[in-house]
């Protein structure tokens, strides 16, 4: 740009109107020559390229590139059938030549959904992944909103220091923390037993059997997935108008009553973001299963780990996992219009 | 309306040595850590009385309004409603209802909800309920939005849900926190009318809380000017404009003119008082408590100055000479900047009655201003 440009125009306002410039003259010009059917598309394809397409574009990229091409082939493995090949699958689309006749053939292999739909342990593996993820929805719902309240209602000052706290954890491999609930909570010499037998509230032949027991696991997602509760409500709270407890109390209200007919409902949009962010990813949790819980509990997570790894059976692993996005689907769907119905509401 | 003829009788309980007041607040202080909001305050507010309290930012006011609604209690002294001690009284029982600056009303509750809500936690039966809602929104002349949430009305219509919300379980005080502090100019003027015709309608007492001052005197049946903490004067709106009793009272309400002057003359009926500053001798027929000689203010309100081109018949006294330094035309009014010899500046505000005047006075005009002896106040302080 060269210095005769008036000075006081910014930049960036500079570079938004030469490009709006620029569109409206492609735009004329591709009409000028008789192509105005296609102005639309073309002058759109321009615009991605523009400051402000290119800011909108990005989460449409990222999606495109990160969710929907790996959803689809996903999907498409999910319709193959095993195959002893590399990759272990055949393909949908076969070319048929036999000399008289010339063809393509679209083989779409439904037996994996029939298995999921069908035996019993894929259904109950299901149920049973709703259900632990339901569970310790509750129980991060329970322990996370008087942790998000207290920290609201903390003097400013320390609020960003609880705030880290909460947010702490996530520096450490997820990983690693699991592998420390685990030395915590093993049975010979993990240190909550070797702490309650040094204190003599338990006896050393009698420790507690907390590993490898669903209460492990409930302690695992919990622990990991709190913060996802504590955050959404903590933002929501701390935004609430006290003046409105205030208003309460004025008019007749206990503090304790003003607590479940102002606060609580104030909070609902917190409650039910906390929810979905916990819910939705518990329901297809894996490693805290498989490290913590035994043997004995069957989710659906460790199931298509086992017939992703060790039955090699492809197809079926990325039918299950199609079934599983169809199911939170539902639950995400509800989660956007919820957030949509708030924006429109304006608070 | 037949209240309009019972408010012909004069209503000045305050006078009535009889009257027993309905709020006495009783040496009341409040401190912040070292921050003293309220000093050693003493008030007595009148049943059915629309009481002011008036100051600057910072001065207490807020603070004196929220010990009488319970949010806050005082560090020492005492707060009586109606014969009964309510210091330790927390705010869920305390038989007042205040209107908050910001409304406060539950977002997530609709109109008649909110209005509803002190009547329910009194357990009052769902038939009285709904009855009483009707009317406090018919008194409001929000019927039609009764099903509304409140981001669905206009900041007027909030502001009378939260009127409607505090009138509702009849309080013995209504306390008003800057009540019509969000609404615009010509809303805010139509408000005060309302307000003063719902509260002579159903007889409630009412504390308002106010930084401004045409406010205050539109609606009040009594203002408290405070500064600092402490009340400067509590007097009604025409005597705290004819007679403020100090120069931050005569400040603090309305425009003046302050002249600086020593006693030289004192007498039951009248003073005389002689002004270097001005250049005059001022008379003015009213005693003071001030001794001969000492120095005083007097404060002389602009529209009770006249101006004119000719000297009066007696210039000794109560008359300034100087020239016109600006000239503000308001419509109604023209406001005279006068400088005088020394350097100091009145101001004097002139009703413009006739259209034209014969010969209009204009800038770097010689001009004397004038003013009754009845119209000046002599302040000590």
């Amino acid at each position: 740009m060269s210095a005769n440009d008036s000075p006081d125009r910014p930049a960036a306002a500079l570079i938004t109107h030469d490009k709006g410039d620029f569109l409206e003259s492609l735009d004329a010009g591709l009409r000028r020559r008789g192509l105005g059917f296609a102005a639309p598309v073309i002058v759109w394809f321009f615009s991605l390229f523009s400051g402000r397409g290119a800011v909108i574009a990005v989460p449409y990229v990222f999606l495109l590139a990160f969710f929907l091409i790996p959803f689809f082939i996903v999907l498409k493995i999910s319709f193959a059938e095993t195959a002893l090949a590399i990759p272990p699958y055949t393909g949908l689309i076969e070319m048929v030549d036999d000399g008289f006749e010339y063809y393509l053939t679209l083989k779409l292999n439904l037996a994996n959904y029939l298995t999921i739909f069908t035996e019993d342990t894929y259904v109950r593996a299901y149920l049973n992944s709703a259900k632990i993820a339901a569970i310790s929805t509750a129980l991060c719902l329970a322990i996370g909103f008087p942790m998000a309240y207290a920290m609201a209602r903390a003097s400013e000052s320390i609020r960003p220091t609880l705030l880290m706290l909460v947010i702490l954890p996530f520096w450490t491999s997820f990983l690693i923390r699991v592998y420390a609930w685990i030395v915590i909570l093993k049975t010979e010499g993990g240190l909550l037993n070797t702490f309650l037998i040094s204190i003599g509230l338990i006896s050393p032949d009698n420790p507690l059997r907390i590993l490898n027991t669903e209460w492990a696991m409930y302690i695992g997602i919990v622990y990991s997935y709190l913060p996802f509760m504590v955050l959404p409500l903590y933002a929501n709270l701390e935004r609430m108008d006290l003046t409105l407890l205030e208003a309460a109390a004025d008019l007749g209200c206990r503090p304790i009553k003003a607590f479940w007919v102002v606060t609580v409902p104030l909070a609902i949009p917190g409650i039910i973001a906390g929810c979905f962010l916990v819910f939705i990813p518990a329901v297809g949790e894996y490693v805290i299963p498989e490290l913590m819980s035994g043997d004995n509990v069957r989710v659906i997570g460790r199931k298509l780990f086992t017939d992703f790894a060790s039955e090699r059976n492809w197809p079926l692993a990325a039918a299950v996992s199609v079934v599983l996005l169809m199911i939170l689907i539902i639950p995400i769907m509800l989660f956007q219009r919820q957030q949509a119905k708030l924006q429109e509401a304006g608070r | 309306m037949n209240v309009a003829s019972a408010s012909r009788v004069p209503f000045e309980p305050w006078n009535d040595p009889q009257a027993k007041p309905y709020i006495r607040i009783v040496n009341v202080t409040k401190t912040f850590g070292d921050f003293v909001a309220v000093d050693n305050m003493s008030l007595d507010i009148y049943q059915r009385e629309f009481f002011s309290l008036l100051g600057p930012s910072g001065c207490g006011k807020t603070t004196l309004l929220r010990m009488l609604a319970g949010f806050e209690r005082p560090t020492s002294g005492r707060i009586e409603l109606d014969g009964v001690d309510m210091s330790a009284v927390p705010p869920y029982e305390r038989p007042v209802n205040m209107m908050f600056q910001s409304y406060a009303l539950f977002p997530h509750m609709t109109v008649e909800e909110n209005i509803a809500f002190g009547l329910r936690q009194d357990g009052v039966p769902k038939d009285e309920r709904a009855r009483r809602v009707d009317e406090m929104l018919g008194l409001v002349q929000l019927t039609k939005f009764a099903k509304r949430k409140p981001h669905q009305l206009s900041g007027g219509q909030r502001q009378r849900v939260a009127l409607a919300r505090s009138l509702v379980k009849k309080p013995k005080m209504l306390l008003l926190d800057e009540p019509l502090g969000a609404l615009d100019k010509k809303l805010r003027e139509q408000t005060q009318f309302e307000l003063m015709n719902i509260q002579e309608q159903v007889g409630i007492t009412f504390v308002i809380v106010t930084h401004d001052q045409e406010e205050a005197m539109t609606v009040s049946s009594r203002i408290a000017v405070m500064n600092h903490g402490r009340i400067a004067q509590v007097a009604t709106p025409t005597e705290i404009y004819e007679y403020p009793n100090s120069r931050y009272v005569a400040e603090f309400i309305g425009d003046v003119n302050v002249l600086e002057g020593r006693l030289t003359e004192v007498a039951a009926d009248h003073v005389v008082i002689t002004s270097t500053e001005a250049d005059t001798h001022i008379y003015v027929d009213r005693g003071t408590s001030a001794a001969s000689g000492s120095t005083v203010w007097v404060a002389v309100r602009p529209e009770k100055i006249d101006v004119a081109l000719t000297p009066p018949e007696q210039p000794d006294y109560n008359c300034i000479k100087g020239t016109v330094w600006d000239i503000g035309y308001l419509g109604n009014l023209t406001i005279y900047h006068v400088k005088l010899e020394n350097g100091k500046r009145v101001t004097a505000a002139v009703a413009n009655r006739r259209r034209l005047r014969d010969k209009p006075i204009t800038w770097n005009d010689e001009v004397y201003l004038t003013w009754a002896p009845d119209s000046a106040v002599v302040l000590v302080s």
